[in-house]
């Protein structure tokens, strides 16, 4: 499994009383595309928080790739995620005063990406994301939304990740760019056989996917399981 | 990749970052100036004198005493009378005496009459012996020899003639004007106060006060040159005098003997226990002024620390991102202290650069309002230790924005 879930359960320090997270059980078989909607608010972000190891939860058994993130010291959890998990959002994506190359080299300097192809690489995932020579050396804050979520793609595959987290990355798109940025993100987790986990309440993206389920139906905070 | 992202967010960031720098310049300029000025003064002071065992003169404070004869500030309490001076020039511990009469002036520059033999004793700055740049030494009654500031600001050259003025003030009406001077000598650049002397013979100074009563000049006698090199023209009094002595092993007992004179109240002095009692005086002013010069740097690190922690709000999108893919709260906590650093490194490039500005277009003027001769070369050990101080400082003023970096990177 990709991921797997048991009797996970996460509560933020600042509310103590209000858990956020209760899961049972749930698990994702590699190279799924699963989507993911619920409510703001409905607990969303901080699976994906949960899954990537940025956040820790209270108990439970997080296993990623078949290595227990609860398990791991912090610094294991962040080479982990640098090395595995690739994460666009709705916005702040990207460093906004770096150029899109040097945005992805910041990712790369954290994983075990080997510097000698890494240009070859970049140019390479910037010309299949169709983002012009012109515009890789821009300071990302003065290409369009389009464009920079299109670097964040580039900037989240660099490390050829196997699973990918997607938190409502086309929000903020227009039609034609959302429909745009979806096909070509489906196409690229296809072609590299990567796992995505695409969490939006946006239902109407939910035909991109084989698998689709409601946070509600995972996520049982009030106990009713 | 470490220190691109900390230079670009430097320059993304550069309103604040150059306020932040220049105020760190500023104080830096500040602290280094004083240090420099300060340990400039203290060579150039006690680069004055050298190879003189005991200074001896009316008895007063040693540093008052220290002041008149060798830095020619302020005024002597007494004279010396000329038999006391060679009963004690003739001791047997004595290796040579050299008098000193002062109290005249030419314009604004004190006059100090001695004999040819300060020239072959009096020592500077490690024993260097005074150098003529041109001429000689005096050896007429009206001959003078100019310190090298006088001829240069005076534009003074040998064979002009030169008119002493009585007393000390920087303009006088009692002129020696029936007396001209010649210049037969300039001496070389030496970087201390004999820069700025007149000398001439006591032989001299007795002439141009001949037919002067309490500092008057009486009308209708006049003196030919020709009957003046006939005239005893030893002087009664002088001024101060100072001694070299065969035997260092007996600075002390010659000292104690001329604090004991019986016939006159006279002190000796060793010139350096009077520097550095000088140096304790100024203790206070420098500690004063150092304390200053840290308040500065403080309040510019303060806010060097003020504007990080202000950026790590405005950034916190930012350390979110970076904490995504994949950077340790540690790589936070260094990439602020990284930025500190690069704007503490700016500041010192520029500080230096600056100081070194300021002290080549000072320098002229240092040297003639204030006599000090202050060297551009800023390259010291206590500077060195100042920037590394500042280095250090910048480290510890960058923690508490760095570790708020750190921990809000590992509240995420």
């Amino acid at each position: 499994m990709t991921i797997h879930l048991q009797n996970v359960s996460f509560t933020y320090p600042k509310a103590p009383q209000k858990k956020v997270l209760d899961i049972q059980h749930w698990s994702v078989a590699p190279g799924e595309q699963v989507f993911i909607h619920g409510p703001s608010g409905g607990g969303k972000s901080t699976l994906l928080n949960l899954l990537s190891g940025i956040l820790q939860a209270d108990r439970g058994k997080v296993s990623v790739l078949g290595e227990r993130l609860d398990q791991m010291s912090n610094r294991r959890r962040d080479r982990f995620r640098a090395n595995h998990i690739g994460c666009v959002f709705q916005q702040f994506n990207l460093i906004p005063y770096l150029d899109a190359i040097d945005n992805i080299r910041l990712a790369a300097h954290f994983a075990a990406t080997k510097q000698a192809s890494l240009n070859h690489e970049t140019g390479e995932l910037l010309s299949a994301l169709g983002i012009a020579p012109s515009d890789r050396c821009k300071p990302t804050a003065q290409l369009s939304i389009g464009q920079q979520q299109r670097v964040a793609i580039a900037r989240a595959l660099i490390n050829k990740p196997q699973l990918l987290i997607a938190d409502e990355p086309s929000s903020s798109l227009d039609q034609n760019n959302r429909d745009t940025f979806m096909a070509l993100l489906m196409s690229l987790v296809k072609e590299h056989d990567i796992t995505l986990l695409f969490v939006s309440h946006d239902l109407s993206l939910s035909y991109h996917f084989g698998r689709v389920e409601a946070l509600s139906d995972i996520n049982t905070p009030d106990g009713a399981h | 990749m470490f220190m691109r992202l900390a230079c670009k967010s430097l320059l993304n960031r550069r309103g604040s970052v150059v306020l932040t720098v220049l105020a760190l310049t500023v104080s830096l300029v500040v602290l280094l100036g004083v240090e420099h000025i300060r340990q400039q003064s203290r060579d150039s002071f006690g680069n004055t004198v050298s190879g003189v065992d005991l200074i001896v003169g009316a008895r007063t404070g040693s540093l008052n005493l220290l002041l008149y004869s060798i830095f020619h500030m302020g005024s002597p309490t007494n004279n010396i009378s000329w038999d006391s001076y060679q009963h004690i020039a003739s001791g047997k511990h004595v290796a040579w005496a050299v008098p000193i009469a002062l109290g005249d002036s030419y314009r604004g520059y004190r006059v100090m009459g001695s004999t040819p033999d300060y020239f072959t004793h009096f020592s500077y700055g490690g024993k260097r012996k005074l150098q003529f740049a041109s001429g000689k030494a005096f050896s007429g009654v009206l001959d003078v020899v100019l310190g090298s500031e006088v001829a240069r600001k005076l534009s003074h050259k040998l064979g002009d003639q030169v008119v002493l003025a009585h007393g000390v003030a920087s303009t006088s009406f009692s002129l020696h004007d029936d007396k001209p001077f010649t210049v037969v000598g300039v001496l070389a650049p030496t970087g201390t106060p004999v820069d700025q002397t007149v000398h001439v013979s006591l032989r001299g100074i007795e002439a141009i006060h001949i037919h002067w009563q309490q500092g008057v000049k009486m009308p209708g006698n006049t003196v030919s040159t020709e009957q003046l090199a006939k005239m005893d023209l030893q002087p009664e009094n002088i001024t101060a005098f100072m001694l070299g002595l065969s035997s260092k092993m007996a600075t002390f007992r010659v000292q104690r003997q001329i604090n004991n004179y019986s016939r006159e109240p006279l002190m000796a002095i060793l010139p350096g226990v009077a520097l550095s009692e000088l140096w304790q005086m100024m203790a206070t002013f420098e500690h004063t002024l150092r304390l200053i010069s840290a308040c500065i740097l403080v309040s510019a690190l303060l806010g060097l620390s003020a504007m990080l922690l202000a950026s790590i709000r405005e950034r916190e999108h930012e350390i979110q991102l970076l904490r995504v893919i994949g950077a340790p709260p540690m790589f936070l906590f260094l990439l602020i202290e990284l930025e500190a650093l690069l704007i503490s490194f700016a500041a010192i490039a520029l500080g230096t650069s600056l100081l070194y500005f300021v002290l080549v277009v000072a320098k002229d003027l240092l040297a003639s309002e204030f006599g000090l001769h202050i060297s551009t070369n800023i390259v010291s050990e206590s500077n060195a230790y100042i920037m590394l101080l500042m280095v250090f400082s910048t480290i510890i003023a960058a923690a508490i924005p760095s570790l708020k970096a750190y921990k809000n990177a590992r509240l995420r």
